[in-house]
């Protein structure tokens, strides 16, 4: 064993500098049965960071249901996957990339996207759609604003180049980012259920074998500097730790990838991600309960000099990793070649349950597989709930108890206006799936018809999040995001299957935040149980905190449905005039910890109107049978700003107005506050004909209040509440184009 | 009729090319490694990244063995359609007058915009009537069309302005509201527009089908 000059009590002190604790430093020692070099100590500082070995957060993910009867992959491989019927199965997962964005946005975000589109194509599937869920400080900020512009650039710049559809996704703006973004990425790919390929590897002398780009120096300790530790104020020089990404390459790769695995030639196959060739290789081993030897000098390098350790850790972008046997390597060259993509044997399986890393003849490094994957110290959280809210109150920004004054107000706030400027910097149609485009319907909806040789059905999905509530109530306001979630699939009439979850969190080693975090997955894991939804894998962001504390506590969620005619898809634009505006659903909807409330500055409360679950998900059905059924002309989810803002959304993505009359009320606007921009979940503003309406009224609440027409927005309640002209809606929901002006 | 859709290393829309031209015929995938066109009668260079779009957009395609294969059946009065990355290549091979700058927004735009058609004479717009307005989307961060008052003022004497964008509906500062162009035969045509992307109403719009269904019908003849 050689590994130059470094000792081992100098070992020790740098294992802290790489993120070890003393009492796993002394683990590894015992786990080795001496001191690692310095090799081995990075690659196991990288194998058991939190972003590796989720070990704040593996016992808490044990509580999400993960069994469901579309279930095709669960957690714990590359992405998980369903049945979607015709033999086709889509795979799904949405990830991080965080602290690259807060150091690099344009590139942090842009290798988020190719991050998580080889995760699918790592299963056999071919990327057919991203989503991206984002947040940023308040928009007042130059800082925020320089994120938003890089990160949803690179988004733009990986999607568009790889002709892979961006078809939804968010943003919400409030302080706690302001230092800690949050970039994650959903990617939905589709494969015959035949194609699902697992990473394990199998047969020991089968070749191991590195695909796409050189390695390079970027990237180096990416999951251990960037993504385990708290961000500080020499993040300028973590810089080197951001990886480059190069959209044509990865398309080359994901071309040839397909086709090698359509042709059956290889055994397994592994995206190489976070932790670079060290965590690829040390899973694969660990699933196929194999060894790996891997010899670091036949790895073709973009610098001549990186030193054997460098080679190990380094997360360049747009590599996979595959099992080969012997006989089919020809076979796989050939395939590459055409691809002009690099194919190199790099290494073999073993039967010694041992990650050996040589250099030519030199053993450069030996670890057990078994320490590296499955040894990590799992840590209880130490939850303790906060006597007071944590989060300060936002800055006041509106004084006026006009409605109309409140409504446009809303409509212009950066979490509430038309996300059209970031949505025309995605191409959304390639692929010719796109039957929903982004801010038509709830949810993103695309067609197989491709894929199925002329089916009718399609798929849905939506992401959600919304760290506000959730900082509320941490139960509560994350069971909101899931219901919120499956109710934008009801409302373009999708069954939801499975759903893949990010949970972005501060410091858990902190009393609070591991409260946050324990309720958050309880809340997540009683609604799926209601929902009958299984997790089918996901992705944990802890250590979102600076100087100023930590994020809101914001776990997002994606979920695919099912619909079974992509042409009666729903929409949340008012279609046509006459027809009748109802509210349906049971939503018991408050202003604390509402949008109205952020924008008056208000102290955010420390707890949120618990909810019958089980209710909303019979409404949900409800819903979305009516859209199957072609009863409703429109159908849109009452979320952030309320009902009248969900309303005047309806209005604006119909282009056509509508007047809405609460009767005879006393028009007093102060009492009606609650009712129009409180918020919760559970409620549906929908429209169509007076008769189909009046007959939903049998199986759910129901209450109509408007009719569809004209161009402006009336609001009566014995007397007139207010009057926006469609005009007026429009110009104050388009307030995010000046950003980009 | 059987319609030939290059595919070059970085083209993303070549699989909705061939969709739609399936529609109006047959289609097949042109290797862009291979000079054979397999006795196609009409090629489309389709969208995307060739190349990856470095050095400059479009640039590198015209070298490839597959685009010797279409200037030659392109020179030999043959139709080709060059679509958004396609237009590109075109221009960048001399196929095409003019050239393609960034948007003036300088940002890449997916929109769903009024295409006027303007010159209803060759073979991609025969089946559309003359001022005919098409709602195709453009996608594209390099789409600004540029040429020379001298060219452009040959270009619209001879109705080389195939296409424009209609009122108010310029996406990227194109001069002369510009959104597609041919060559003096009329047999090239590129646009910076998606007709691929418009042929179903169940994704957006099906008022591209008159490009594919032009050209079929002209083979047919």
């Amino acid at each position: 064993m050689s590994d130059g000059a470094v000792t081992a009590p100098d070992l020790r002190v740098e294992a802290q500098a790489l993120g070890l604790t003393e009492a796993e430093y002394d683990l590894i020692q015992e786990k080795i049965g001496r001191p690692p070099n310095g090799l081995e100590l990075a690659v196991f500082s990288l194998m058991w960071s939190e972003h590796c070995a989720y070990k704040h957060s593996k016992k808490l993910l044990g509580k999400l249901p993960t069994e469901g009867p579309h279930l095709l992959i669960g957690p714990g491989e590359n992405a998980g996957a369903v049945d979607v019927g015709d033999g086709l199965a889509i795979a799904f997962k949405v990830e991080s990339h965080n602290h690259p964005s807060a150091v690099e946005p344009f590139q942090g975000a842009a290798t988020g996207v190719g991050g998580i589109m080889r995760d699918i194509f790592a299963v056999g599937a071919r990327p057919i759609a991203v989503l991206d869920s984002l947040r940023f400080g308040e928009l007042d900020s130059p800082r925020s604003r320089y994120l938003l512009d890089g990160a949803v650039s690179g988004i733009g710049h990986y999607g568009n180049s790889i002709g892979v559809a961006t078809v939804g996704g968010e943003v919400y703006f409030e302080g706690p980012y302001e230092q800690n973004c949050l970039v994650n990425a959903m990617c939905l790919g589709i494969a015959p259920k035949e194609r699902l390929t697992k990473s394990a590897a199998a047969g020991v002398g089968n070749h191991l074998v590195l695909m796409g780009a050189r390695t390079g120096r970027d990237g180096i300790g990416g999951a251990s500097v960037l993504a385990s530790a708290e961000l500080g104020d020499d993040d300028a020089d973590k810089r080197p730790t951001v990886q480059i990404g190069d959209p044509f390459e990865e398309k080359e790769v994901m071309e040839a990838c397909l086709e090698l695995l359509d042709r059956e030639l290889l055994s397994s196959l592994q995206d190489l991600g976070a932790a670079g060739l060290s965590s690829s290789s040390s899973e694969m081993a660990s699933k196929g309960e194999v060894g790996l030897d891997i010899d670091v000098s036949k790895v073709p390098l973009r610098e001549a000099d990186m030193e054997p350790f460098e080679i190990m850790v380094s997360e360049s972008q747009e590599r996979m990793l595959a099992v080969v046997e012997p006989h089919r390597l020809a076979a796989v060259d050939e395939v590459c070649e055409r691809w002009e993509v690099r194919c190199t044997v790099i290494g073999e399986v073993t039967d010694s349950r041992h990650l050996r890393v040589l250099h030519g003849d030199e053993v450069v490094g030996d670890m057990p597989v078994d320490a590296l994957v499955d040894d990590c110290p799992l840590y209880d959280l130490e939850p303790a709930e906060p006597q007071a809210q944590i989060y300060p109150a936002p800055k006041r920004t509106l004084t006026s108890d006009d409605p109309k004054e409140i409504l446009l107000a809303l409509l212009g706030s950066s979490n509430i206006a038309s996300r059209r400027p970031l949505f025309e910097q995605y191409d959304s149609i390639v692929q010719s799936r796109t039957v929903r485009r982004p801010e038509v319907a709830d949810a993103a909806v695309l067609q197989l018809a491709h894929d199925t040789g002329g089916g009718s059905t399609a798929i849905a999905v939506s992401i959600d999040g919304n760290g506000r509530r959730v900082a509320c109530d941490p139960y509560w306001g994350t069971v909101e995001a899931v219901l919120e979630c499956a109710s934008n699939l009801a409302c373009v009439g999708a069954e939801p299957l499975g759903l893949t979850n990010c949970l972005n969190f501060g410091n858990p080693e902190k009393p609070h935040i591991a409260w946050q975090l324990s309720r958050s997955v309880d809340g997540m894991a009683d609604a799926l149980r209601e929902l009958g939804v299984p997790v089918v894998g996901g992705n944990v962001s802890l250590y979102n905190q600076s100087g100023d504390g930590p994020i809101y506590p914001t776990p997002v969620v994606g979920m695919v449905g099912l619909l079974p005619e992509a042409a009666r898809a729903g929409g949340m634009g008012f279609v046509e005039e006459g027809y009748v505006i109802a509210m349906v659903g049971r939503p018991q909807p408050s202003l604390a910890g509402s949008e109205l409330a952020k924008l008056r500055g208000e102290d955010l409360p420390t707890e949120l109107p618990a909810i019958d679950v089980a209710e909303v998900r019979a409404h949900q059905e409800v819903v979305r049978d009516a859209v199957r059924a072609g009863e409703l002309a429109s159908a849109h989810d009452v979320a952030e700003g309320g009902f009248l803002v969900a309303v005047a959304e309806c209005c604006l993505a119909g282009n056509v107005g509508a007047t809405l009359d609460f009767g005879d009320a006393d028009g007093d606007a102060q009492a009606f506050e609650p009712y129009l921009f409180g918020e919760s979940v559970g409620g549906f503003v929908v429209s169509g004909p007076r008769d189909t309406i009046d007959r939903l009224a049998d199986r759910i609440p129901l209450d109509v209040f408007g009719t569809v027409g004209g161009d402006s927005l009336d609001v009566r309640a014995g007397e007139p509440l207010l009057a926006a002209s469609l005009a007026d809606l429009k110009a104050a929901n388009a307030r995010l184009a000046r950003v980009f002006a | 009729m059987k319609f030939g859709v290059v595919r070059f290393p970085g083209s993303c829309d070549e699989v909705d090319a061939v969709l739609a031209c399936e529609r109006h015929g047959d289609a097949e995938i042109l290797w862009h490694g291979e000079r054979d066109l397999h006795g196609v009668d009409a090629v489309v260079v389709p969208g995307g990244f060739s190349y990856g779009d470095y050095l400059r957009v479009g640039a590198i395609a015209q070298f490839s063995p597959v685009m010797e294969a279409v200037a030659e059946f392109a020179r030999a009065g043959g139709p080709v359609l060059g679509i958004c990355n396609g237009f590109q290549v075109l221009c960048e091979a001399g196929l095409l007058p003019g050239a393609l700058l960034p948007n003036t927004e300088l940002r890449f735009l997916c929109r769903q915009v009024d295409v006027e058609v303007v010159n209803a004479g060759t073979p991609f717009t025969r089946a559309c009537e003359e001022r005919q307005t098409l709602s195709i989307p453009v996608k594209h961060t390099t789409g600004r069309y540029y040429a020379p008052e001298s060219t452009l003022a040959e270009m619209e004497a001879g109705g080389q302005v195939v296409f424009r964008y209609a009122e108010s509906w310029n996406p990227n500062g194109s001069v002369r509201d510009i959104a597609g162009v041919c060559n003096a035969t009329g047999n090239v045509v590129g646009l910076m527009p998606h007709p691929e992307h418009a042929v179903d109403p169940l994704t957006g719009s099906d008022d591209g089908n008159c490009l594919f269904a032009s050209v079929a019908e002209l083979t047919a003849a």
